[in-house]
């Protein structure tokens, strides 16, 4: 046995845009142990439920993370409609499913972008975000916003896409998959990252299930569970089956996010073609009452809402359980018996977002 | 033959045209419905301070007396809500992003009152003194007649 000693990794690191620390045990080069710690960015987002009230704290809860920032909104209107009784219009329920593929395309390719990053690929790092400007640039004609979008209300959505912006999202979205594959090809077909993630941070189904991991990253360990399936928004309307990949390793997160990517084209494509017209929003009126707990799929996992409302203005309890929390613990698994110089591109396959996880 | 499988986007780089643009030669196209900064159009202002009251970030102050509508740029996070809650759709949200400035600062704007408007006051302050004059009166008889009746 060679000397064990404890190097500690982050909270800023190069390679990890994330503030999280974690205490890696190491012996020669190998990693035996590794300590996570969080807290460096605790912003009190949930305290904040005490003193605003319900509606204002649908724009709050959006700016939980950058990245996954409608996900947050729609997951809390929707727990807070589903409490409270309110019937949204169909409409409403296409453009938020179509809003919510689109930040999961973004989110996707930012992370394929930072994965480049990681490993040395810097041009791949680019181009990938080269093609995330162009769903950007979608994202703010329709809403407003490049990427907090702000359009959740209470009753529906605050904004409608018309045929002309139907017509330039489907034909940029055309250009994008052709750019996807591209980057698909050099993520997937490439000796050198082919070196560097085979093999690397292998978690088997059985562990990935046991840790309670979610999202691509338990996915791509064979793990068959998609929120997307319960049927929420008009995620039961279409037609789709979630992507998964066996091996568990770096390799088949790349994949399975690389596959995802094309799933929510085809997804906001269905989307579509069955959106039916009408309204966009219904008025709500009253205060929430009671308890609910509401599971939504965000790009990275799946994340729990839970509300506790006493027919005040002002909620009694908010929680929200975002998914980069599950994983880590499917991390800190991963990381043992790995090489010492991996753990930068394995922390980053579990796509982390501690700013999310922190509140 | 893991060079080649490169060479058709390497030669595809060196001929395109850059994807960034020349910034600041060059201004940003924002999209129509950008959601930039939150102007008021003043004059239409009631000074109810329902944006100022559902403002998430407490961005926005108004003086219901000197008909000031204040707006603090810095902490505005263009989340639209205000815009939403007008009742005469006095607020809206534009395109163009606020400059970057070395300290918060706030913009203020003020209503001014027109003939009609400034008429249409002092008779709804000469109502006010009228109605507390007869309230006061009332009360007064009401302890006259008690001291009567005592």
């Amino acid at each position: 046995m060679g000397k064990r000693s404890v190097v500690p990794f982050g909270p800023q690191h190069p390679v990890l845009p994330e503030p999280v620390h974690l205490d890696l045990v190491i012996e020669d080069e190998k990693v035996i142990e590794a300590i996570p710690n969080i807290g460096f960015i605790h912003r009190g987002l949930e305290g904040l439920t005490e003193k605003r009230d319900f509606k204002q704290m649908t724009y709050v809860i959006e700016r939980t993370c950058g990245i996954c920032s409608f996900g947050h909104g729609m997951g809390y209107v929707e727990t807070l409609e589903k409490m409270m009784n309110v019937e949204v219009p169909s409409r409403a329920k296409y453009l938020r499913t179509i809003w919510a593929e689109m930040a999961r395309i973004h989110s996707h390719l930012l992370w394929l972008g930072l994965m480049a990053d990681a490993f040395g690929f810097e041009s791949l790092f680019y181009q990938a975000w080269r093609v995330r400007e162009r769903v950007l640039d979608l994202q703010e004609m329709t809403t407003g916003g490049r990427i907090i979008f702000s359009v959740n209300q209470l009753g529906g959505v605050l904004r409608d896409i018309d045929s002309e912006q139907e017509k330039v999202i489907l034909d940029t979205l055309k250009d994008v998959q052709k750019d996807i594959k591209t980057i698909a090809d050099s993520f997937l077909m490439d000796y050198s990252v082919e070196s560097r993630l085979k093999g690397v941070g292998i978690l088997t189904k059985e562990q990935a299930h046991d840790l309670g991991c979610c999202g691509p990253f338990a996915r791509a360990s064979g793990l068959n569970y998609d929120m997307r399936k319960l049927g929420y928004e008009a995620y039961g309307e279409l037609d789709f089956e979630p992507i998964i990949s066996r091996e568990g390793d770096s390799f088949a997160r790349c994949e399975c996010r690389i596959n995802e990517l094309y799933q929510s084209i085809d997804l906001i494509r269905q989307a579509f073609s069955k959106m039916p017209s009408g309204d966009i929003a219904v008025s709500v009126k009253g205060n929430p009452t009671g308890e609910y707990f509401n599971r939504i799929e965000q790009p990275r996992g799946e994340a729990i809402y839970y509300i506790k409302a006493n027919g005040s203005k002002k909620l009694d309890r908010f929680r929200l359980r975002t998914p980069t929390f599950a994983n880590l613990a499917g991390l800190c698994e991963m990381l043992k018996n790995c090489e010492y110089s991996d753990v930068g591109v394995l922390a980053l396959t579990i796509d982390p977002c501690i700013s999310c996880t922190e509140r | 033959m893991a060079i080649m499988k490169f060479a058709p986007t390497m030669l595809k780089q060196l001929f395109q045209k850059p994807v960034t643009t020349k910034y600041p030669m060059e201004p940003i196209q924002y999209p129509e419905g950008s959601r930039g900064h939150v102007v008021v159009e003043i004059q239409a202002c009631v000074s109810c301070s329902l944006c100022a009251m559902s403002c998430p970030c407490g961005a926005i102050q108004v003086d219901r007396k000197e008909k000031t509508w204040t707006i603090n740029r810095f902490d505005c996070v263009q989340c639209g809500y205000c815009v939403t809650v007008c009742p005469p759709k006095a607020l809206s949200i534009v395109p163009g992003y606020q400059t970057p400035g070395e300290e918060k600062y706030s913009v203020t704007e003020q209503h001014i009152m027109t003939e009609e408007e400034k008429q249409k006051a002092l008779e709804a302050e000469a109502k006010k003194q009228a109605a507390i004059k007869a309230a006061m009166e009332k009360k007064k008889a009401a302890e006259a007649a008690a001291k009567e009746t005592k």
